[in-house]
């Protein structure tokens, strides 16, 4: 297991977003995380890498072990949990930079300088999130140019250049058309021979695809987890099977 | 390494904090400093021979501290430069949110910036050859320095201060409530008279208020324009002198510390510091209350 | 009848638009016979002489070397000490600071009533500590520290709103990488923002560049007949030398004052376009 999640509780000030989670994610492994909107997906996904930290007066209990390690404690430096563990954003959110500070943007500030390390590092992150091809004449350029896809990839990108372990993404090609989701779902399944990955989905087809473990949420609860398949084919709870038949959404 | 980086960002915050602690500190020190001075000047002089005395003659003997001459000074430069900025600040302002074209107000809000771009020296100078002579051709008996010349180049250097204030505000009703009027057949005259001003009439009023604690502080065209004889009088026409004319003409000399005359200096600065805050704090009262919401 | 009704509120719109027209075509107007005025009394004293020399006795000898000299100085100075102390404070208020803390009330509520203090009182303020109280004398530093508690508030507040305009999503973005908070201030935030700061900052830098009350109230002379070599020389600026000329009966001393200000507004107009500029680039970079 690469994480283990025991007994989440979150809060929005008095808003109590997540209660009593528990869930596993497997290494190299691809987890899906289904639901209506507002049960507490992104919510969840942030408490990975403790983004909530910079939204005043959220509250988290519980324990998120990373590796063994507890990630929820003090002593957890954040910048190295951030570094294990990269998010790609619902919008793609390049910076006005060029692409390629775009990609070296967190190798540098965690302190690389030498420019021959840059250059690779930028070469490799653009191949393995498969936009190489696509601008390596034009690194120089900015980012802002690129196309929806192309930018969200950007991302993904420059999230792998800090050789993350675990990649969190939140609906990464929801403000794609279908060919950029295309690319990022293909994307999928070469990012997990290396990484551990948590995505969250709106779509039911998307969820099949590409994700080995699916984990279904409602109301801040985990209802139901287990492989995809099972989930899909055979829900054992009757809400899980409401929401993928469509029945709510 | 991350030790340090820990404790850089710290110290980064703390010196964030202090720099923005120095406004505190300048409020403070503006406030003792006037305070200070003041206070031993009233150790001399009696607050009431202050407030309520009518002659002002603080280096002339016998000397005397009435400062209703540069009190009414002040405040009839800050009425007659109302009567400029007010009516033309606002009309421009309803121009250019009701009337305008995106073009023409993407060419005319430059042209008001240039205009409070422009220091006041320059007005104050345009005043004395430009204005004054205008005035005196047309009523010989104006004196050289005078009110009203003075008001009209104060005026003219608040306008666009109202303008662009009450421009925001106008710009700020949704095109729904116009258009809502529109639809009942109503002209532009009609929706900025009868929805657009009353329905933004705190911002607007707030602006007035804010334009006149500006031409009660203003110093240089005054002190161009307006004289140096602190007489009591009403006369647009005549010349006077200003709190703020009168602290410049003593700064000119050399004045130390300790002095009566610094004293003085410094108590009209602090009657002077109280009355724009007190238009100042006036001027949000109004905003904080009636905020406008759609 | 109806119709009646109808053609005179019509004319009744007409009219109004011709005088809100007419308060426009005023405004121009004055400011044009405002450059007309000065750059016909002016203009034929303008030579490089005139700003290569010394103020002297004769009106026909003047220059305003020396005032160039002391605006250039004290503006620098002005600069050096008032935008890191803006951007700073605005750094705080906007990133760091809790918004319902009763501190940052206190701080904004403050700053607010700063920038509506007279600039004379700032003056008074530079004489009673930077002059006196710290000894700085009537130097180019007492006046540069008065001009620049003058235009602190306008910086931060223009900072400030620089600084809403920068979207969450790229601060998040870099916090994702495990970036620290100064880090993504000086990585995204402040390059986001930085023609906005700019702007700001260059509109109330010009302010205190035409300002007159405030230094001439720390007792900066009227006349300077050498040129200034330190910060803490005393000193002179254009607009008090304007003024002192302005203020003189003789009339060819009117004339230079022209001269005189149609370099400061030359430089003021040159800092103004800039900024102007900027800001356009900036707004279509927004949309
Ligand atoms: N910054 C916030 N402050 C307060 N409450 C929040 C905040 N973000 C989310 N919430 C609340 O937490 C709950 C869960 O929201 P969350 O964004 O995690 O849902 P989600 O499952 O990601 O929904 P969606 O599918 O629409 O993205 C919601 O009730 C939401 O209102
Ligand atoms: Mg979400």
């Amino acid at each position: 297991m690469k994480i283990i999640c025991n007994n989440i509780n979150f809060y929005y000030g008095s808003n109590h977003a997540l209660t009593d989670l528990n869930l596993n994610i497997e290494e190299n492994k691809i987890t899906a995380l289904i639901g209506p909107s507002g049960c507490g997906k992104s919510t969840f996904i942030r408490t990975l890498n403790r983004m909530y930290e910079h939204i005043p007066k959220t509250k988290i209990t519980g324990e998120i072990f990373l590796d063994g390690e507890n990630i929820l404690t003090d002593s957890y430096d954040l910048a190295e949990l951030r570094k294990k563990v990269g998010l790609v954003f619902q919008k793609p959110n390049p910076f006005p930079k060029s692409i390629y500070e775009n990609v070296i943007y967190g190798p540098k500030k965690h302190g690389l300088k030498n420019k021959d390390a840059l250059d690779t590092l930028v070469e490799k992150s653009l191949r393995k999130a498969a936009l190489w091809s696509e601008v390596k004449d034009k690194l120089n350029k900015s980012a802002l140019e690129l196309s929806g896809g192309q930018q969200q990839r950007l991302c993904i990108a420059r999230c792998l250049a800090v050789e993350p372990e675990v990649l969190l993404m939140d609906e990464p090609t929801s403000a794609l058309d279908p060919q950029g989701t295309l690319k990022i779902e293909e994307l999928f399944h070469t990012l997990k021979e290396y990484y551990s990955i948590v995505v969250v989905t709106h779509s039911m087809q998307q969820a099949a695809r590409v994700s080995d473990q699916t984990a279904f949420f409602l109301n801040g609860e985990i209802i139901e987890t287990g492989t995809t398949d099972d989930i899909f084919t055979n829900p054992k709870d009757q809400r899980t099977n409401d929401y993928i038949t469509g029945r709510f959404s | 390494m991350k030790r340090k980086l820990k404790k850089r960002e710290f110290l980064i915050e703390k010196l964030l904090i202090l720099f923005a602690g120095i406004t505190i500190v300048t409020t403070l020190a503006i406030v003792l400093t006037l305070f200070g001075e003041t206070f031993q000047f009233f150790k001399e002089v009696p607050i009431l021979d202050f407030l309520t005395g009518k002659t002002w003659a603080p280096t002339l003997v016998p000397k005397s501290f009435g400062v209703l001459p540069l009190l009414v000074g002040t405040l009839m430069i800050a009425v007659f430069s109302s009567i400029i900025s007010l009516p033309l600040g606002l009309g421009s302002a309803i121009y250019l949110s009701e009337y305008a074209k995106t073009r023409t107000r993407k060419i005319i809000k430059p042209i008001l910036e240039l205009l409070a771009g422009i220091p006041s020296i320059v007005y104050g100078f345009f005043a004395l050859t430009f204005i004054t002579p205008l005035i005196r051709q047309i009523l010989p008996q104006t004196q050289v320095f005078n009110v009203a010349s003075a008001s009209i180049a104060v005026g003219i250097m608040t306008l666009p201060m109202v303008a662009s204030l009450c421009e925001d505000a106008m710009m700020a009703v949704p095109n729904s409530v116009r258009n809502g009027a529109y639809a009942l057949g109503s002209t532009k005259m009609e929706v900025a008279l009868k929805i657009i001003i009353p329905s933004t009439k705190s911002s607007i009023a707030s602006a007035f208020v804010l334009a006149i604690s500006r031409a009660i502080g203003e110093t240089m065209i005054v002190a161009i324009a307006a004289g140096q004889s602190p007489v009591l009088t009403f006369n647009p026409l005549e010349s006077i002198q200003t709190m703020t004319g009168f602290m410049v003409n003593m700064s000119l000399g050399e004045i130390s510390q300790g002095t009566l005359e610094y004293k003085t200096v410094f108590a009209v600065g602090t009657m002077l510091f109280f009355m724009t805050l007190i238009m100042n704090l006036i001027a949000r009262g109004i905003l904080y209350r009636n905020r406008e919401r759609y | 009848m109806e119709k009646k009704l109808i053609r005179r509120r019509r004319l009744k719109n007409a009219l109004f638009q011709g005088a809100l027209i007419s308060i426009i075509v005023f405004s121009i107007l004055i400011l044009l016979l405002l450059l007309y005025q000065v750059f016909k009394v002016g203009l034929s004293h303008l030579s490089l002489s005139f700003i290569t020399s010394m103020p002297s006795r004769f009106a026909a000898r003047a220059g305003i070397a020396s005032a160039l000299a002391g605006s250039i100085w004290t503006i620098s100075l002005t600069i050096l000490f008032a935008i890191p102390l803006g951007v700073g404070t605005a750094l705080y208020l906007e990133e760091y600071a809790n918004k319902k803390s009763w501190f940052t009330k206190i701080l904004e509520i403050n700053i607010a009533n700063l920038a509506g203090v007279p600039a004379i009182v700032y003056g008074m303020l530079g004489l009673a500590v930077f002059v006196r109280f710290l000894n700085f004398q009537r130097s180019i530093l007492s006046g540069a520290l008065t001009l620049a508690l003058l235009i602190l508030p306008v910086i931060i507040v223009a900072s400030q709103e620089a600084l809403k305009s920068v979207p969450s999503t790229l601060k998040e973005g870099s916090y994702a990488l495990g970036v620290s908070k100064w880090q993504t201030i000086t990585g995204v935030v402040l390059p986001y923002s930085l023609p906005g700061i700019l702007t700001g900052s260059i509109l109330a830098v010009s302010r205190a560049m035409g300002e007159a009350a405030p230094l001439i109230m720390i007792g900066a002379a009227g006349y300077i007949g050498f040129m200034p070599k330190s910060p803490l020389d005393s000193f002179t600026v254009l607009p008090i030398q304007i003024f002192n000329w302005t203020s003189r009966p003789q009339a060819e001393f009117q004339d230079i004052a022209a001269t005189g200000i149609i370099v400061l507004l030359v430089l003021l107009l040159t800092m103004n376009a800039i900024a102007i500029v900027l800001r356009n680039k900036y707004q279509n970079r927004m949309d």
